[in-house]
């Protein structure tokens, strides 16, 4: 009697994968919504300062000023715009036309060439704290680069004590793309695995057909499996589908070994299914469900997994909230596997949390479910 | 034990609802005998949903024990399952999957073999006539046919008990004719228990034994005849020419001994008191030319005769509305030609019909005739896709604010705000129309009184009982003093009691001259109307009063039609056109 029956478990598979075809949403929840975070994420969004709008004041001007004006022109960091006078310029960065002001006043040339202080102004729109520490590093970077070069072409070389030969690895480029577009994949899988699945589950209630199911010699591990076992293949195959896109659209590289993703992804799309069936187990009702889905498992996912804010510079006990978030360890095992190769301690340990977290809910689930109405 | 179909001792069952607990049980114990049908009659609210609920093992009772066809529902829940069909209110069908395919899924969850499918799908289909539609998904399907494809979902392995959860509701009749076609060949041919639940009274005749629930308990068993049997004697139909039938309903039924006073038609069906004789000069004193005659006692005299005695019932308050000056022949609404197309779909096809001022007109089909469409683009909720329609001379759609203060409307489901409780909804519904300062106290007064509303004042509309839920709904429509009243489904699901009260609070407002439009699927509600129309896919059938249309369904085998007769015989007739 407690044996699963095949034909049962097949002819749940069938419909669910009926209504999965023919239901326009779950088809956009898995494939069309990756292109657009994808392209939204991948094109739209940049963490990087490229072509930052910057003021050039110089009120007199002369061979130096020009070429230290030149400096500016030639980066690829900025986007210089002249400016007669400082209030001209004040005011275009008042209306957020620029983002930085750089002001040589009058006498910045002969108090250079006597060798006196020649002090640059630098005002710089604050109001995007993120954004403002960028311009001013590139600022003065840029600064320094003329500074010495202009030493240079007097023969006086520029005595700085220390010099910093930098190595960034697995990023070389600083391209924040190749660091937004592995982590949505998880965000993706969220969106499939514990919303659609509550979204379903729940108008099965709604419609009363889990009523008419129930009492029908359906066993609910049958139930269960002939839930899970569609929406895991969907999931999958959305996640297939995003890698695919970020390796040959993005040209995000794919370091690590392809089989420990996608064992890595199976472990995570069950942790986001079981959530998902516990969510419409509580709710019973389609509005609540999305509701609580969102809440409870998108969100996080977007703004606590690592994904698109550093988890290392959120206060500690918003950190020690992060660890609940299974989307945290499979951002981590994302952006590993892709970007830096397979590096065993930190997969390891992070799918370990995430088994941890798929016994727990699914457990939930299983206590939770039984075939009677309240 | 094993030799009745299911037993029920002591079964009491509550659900705890906003912090209350309420009892849809109340120790109730029966015993339904296998091989016949069995007729689960009760209003909303009487425990139907949940007895058939704790027979299929989906709830478990607080005290007692089940036993359903020798088994123990409450230790062996999946036995039970694996040995009946149920069938769920709403069908238990998926929308997105086609008819074939809902055959199919219950077919592999029941575990019929697949050799034996061709052959059972076969039947089932000739069965229920879905045979050209296997291809179609179930949610085009009409309310008929979906009925018809949850039977045979329920019946693909053919269970010993078959549970049927208010098959029939919102159906139309001609396709809960066939339903109980079904049903009985199931009986016949596969010696097939069937417990079947309703709130038509009118079917209860149909079973072989009818068990009576009223507010979570048991008011009797039997069968449907030995239910009637006890009001023999007591059932008269009383007429008078001269006056309206309303005039004659509304005072006998105040008359010393009457239980029930109904109208049918011209006359006023009579439900008396146990030993009183009706006597002329006691019922309508002063009136000349009446006419009184005994009548063959129905279940529904029965039925409102024991409840009546239940609840004790006292008169009912009539409405005091302030005569509108009219005159008859004065079209309050007309509608010519009227369609409404939703894409590819004619909701509503070239209707017109008209309205006299003080008329009780109704528009009478099954769910998905139609009616509340035509309701919605008269209210001037909806625009028309084509023809003409004025209501009061407007209309309502470009109408300003005063033409849409002449009417009321009533919406379907008792639109109120469930959160709110009844003073304010009265208390919005009023200043929404414009009532304030004393107009609006007293009027606010006066619907407290005339509903019969005062102690639930404080209380949530949510919380209501569905019968007060109705008058609340009621007496908001009734605020500003409306000209024309429309009431969609204000019916729906209520009790036969409540039902009445409606109706006798409509005719006195039809008595003061208001024009009434009301929409309904109780065959039966036809008898109240002035004149009606029958409508069916969006068109109109017939449009009469209710005696030519019952008199044009008159037969030699059937002397006293129905509505529902004369509405079967309506789609019949439409069919045979079709196929012609």
């Amino acid at each position: 009697m407690k044996a699963l029956s095949r034909m049962r478990l097949l002819g749940m598979i069938r419909k669910e994968s009926l209504q999965i075809l023919r239901d326009p949403s779950s088809i956009s929840i898995a494939f069309v919504l990756p292109v657009v975070l994808l392209f939204l994420f991948g094109y739209g969004v940049s963490l990087d300062a490229k072509l930052i709008p910057v003021g050039i004041v110089i009120e007199q001007p002369d061979t130096t000023t020009q070429s230290l004006a030149g400096a500016f022109e030639q980066s690829e960091f900025f986007q210089p715009y002249h400016f007669d006078s400082i209030q001209m310029a004040q005011q275009m960065l008042n209306e957020r036309h620029i983002d930085g002001i750089l002001w040589m006043r009058s006498n910045f040339s002969s108090n250079l060439l006597t060798g006196s202080e020649a002090p640059i102004g630098v005002i710089i729109n604050g109001v995007d704290s993120n954004q403002a520490n960028i311009t001013q590093g590139y600022i003065q970077g840029t600064w320094l680069a003329w500074l010495s070069r202009y030493a240079e072409s007097r023969g006086q070389p520029l005595p700085i004590p220390v010099s910093l030969e930098q190595r960034v690895w697995f990023n070389a480029a600083l391209s924040s793309r190749l660091f937004l577009v592995p982590g949505l994949i998880a965000i993706i899988m969220t969106m499939i695995g514990s919303l659609l699945t509550a979204l379903v589950v729940a108008r099965e209630w709604e419609r009363g057909t889990m009523e008419a199911l129930m009492v029908t010699p359906l066993r609910i591990g049958e139930m269960l499996a002939g839930k899970l076992i569609p929406y895991f293949v969907l999931g999958m195959a959305g996640m297939l589908f995003s890698v695919a896109l970020a390796v040959w659209q993005f040209d995000v590289p794919l370091r690590g070994s392809f089989w420990l993703l996608m064992v890595s992804s199976a472990l995570f799309m069950l942790v986001a299914l079981s959530i998902g069936m516990l969510i419409s187990i509580v709710s019973k009702n389609q509005f609540v469900a999305g509701q609580l889905a969102i809440v409870v498992t998108f969100l996080p996912a977007f703004i606590l997994s690592g994904f698109l804010f550093d988890i290392n510079s959120m206060p500690d006990w918003v950190q020690v909230i992060t660890h609940l978030v299974p989307a945290r360890y499979f951002v981590a095992i994302l952006q590993t596997l892709f970007l830096a190769g397979d590096v065993w301690l930190v997969v390891l340990s992070n799918m370990g949390a995430l088994l941890i977290m798929f016994l727990f809910f699914f457990t939930l689930v299983w206590r939770k479910s039984h075939k009677h109405l309240e | 034990m094993s030799d009745t179909a299911i037993t029920l001792s002591a079964v009491s069952k509550s659900f705890r609802r906003a912090g209350r607990k309420i009892a849809a049980l109340d120790s109730v114990s029966l015993a339904i005998q296998p091989g016949q049908v069995t007729g689960l009659i009760g209003p909303d609210g009487a425990g139907k949903t949940t007895l058939m609920r704790l027979v299929a093992g989906l709830l478990l009772p607080d005290e007692g024990r089940i036993h359903v066809l020798g088994i123990d529902a409450l230790t062996q829940p999946l036995e039970v399952q694996s040995s009946v069909g149920y069938m769920p209110q709403r069908f238990g069908l998926y929308d997105d999957l086609s008819v074939q395919e809902n055959l199919n899924l219950y077919a592999d969850l029941q575990g019929v073999p697949v050799e034996e499918r061709a052959a059972r799908f076969q039947k089932l289909m000739q069965m229920t006539g879905l045979g050209p539609f296997t291809q179609r998904l179930a949610g085009q399907l009409s309310g008929g046919m979906k009925q018809k494809l949850g039977l045979a979902c329920t019946l693909v392995r053919s269970p010993r008990l078959l549970l049927l959860d208010e098959p029939t509701v919102g159906v139309d009749p001609l396709s809960r004719r066939e339903l109980w076609q079904i049903v009985y060949r199931q009986v016949q041919e596969a010696g097939m228990s069937v417990l079947l639940s309703t709130a038509y009274l009118d079917e209860a005749e149909r079973c072989d034994e009818v068990i009576l629930m009223h507010q979570g308990k048991l008011l009797g068993q039997g069968e449907p005849a030995d239910f009637s049997r006890s009001v023999a004697g007591r059932t008269f139909q009383v007429s008078a020419t001269g006056v309206s039938h309303r005039y004659l309903q509304e005072r006998v039924s105040r008359a010393p001994g009457v239980l029930d006073a109904l109208i049918e038609g011209e006359a006023v069906r009579l439900v008396m008191e146990a030993g009183i004789e009706p006597k002329l000069e006691e019922l309508l004193p002063g009136q000349e030319n009446i006419q009184l005659s005994a009548v063959e006692p129905r279940f529904e005299d029965a039925f409102i005769a024991r409840l009546k005695t239940q609840r004790n019932m006292g008169s009912t308050a009539l409405i005091r509305h302030n005569k509108v000056t009219y005159d008859a022949d004065d079209e309050v609404i007309r509608v010519h030609n009227l369609q409404r197309r939703f894409g590819d779909f004619i909701a509503v096809n070239n209707i017109s019909f008209s309205v006299r001022r003080g008329e009780i007109f109704g528009l009478l089909g099954a769910n998905g005739a139609g009616k509340s469409t035509t309701f919605r683009m008269l209210c001037g909720l909806l625009p028309a896709s084509s023809g003409e329609l004025a209501v009061a001379g407007h209309d309502l759609r470009r109408a300003s604010a005063s033409a849409r203060g002449r009417i009321g409307y009533m919406a379907q489901k008792f639109s109120l705000y469930t959160n709110l409780s009844v003073m304010q909804n009265l208390r919005f519904f009023s200043s929404a129309y414009g009532l304030q300062g004393k107009e609006q106290k007293m009027r606010l007064e006066w619907a407290l009184t005339t509903f019969e509303l005062e102690p639930f004042q404080q209380a949530n509309a949510g919380d209501l009982p569905l019968g007060y839920k109705q008058r609340l709904s009621f007496a908001a429509a009734l605020m500003h003093e409306p000209e024309i009243l429309f009431l969609d489904e204000p019916t729906s699901g209520v009790d036969p009691l409540a039902r009445r009260e409606f109706w006798a609070r409509t005719n006195a407002l039809a008595e003061a001259g208001v024009t009434v439009l009301v929409t309904t699927h109780f065959m039966e509600e036809a008898n109240y109307c002035d004149r009606l129309v029958i409508m069916a896919d969006g068109e109109v059938l017939t449009e009469g009063t209710p005696q030519v249309m019952k008199a044009s369904a008159r037969t030699v085998e059937n002397p006293d039609p129905t509505m529902e007769d004369a509405f079967i015989r309506l789609i019949e007739q439409r069919q045979q056109a079709v196929l012609r």
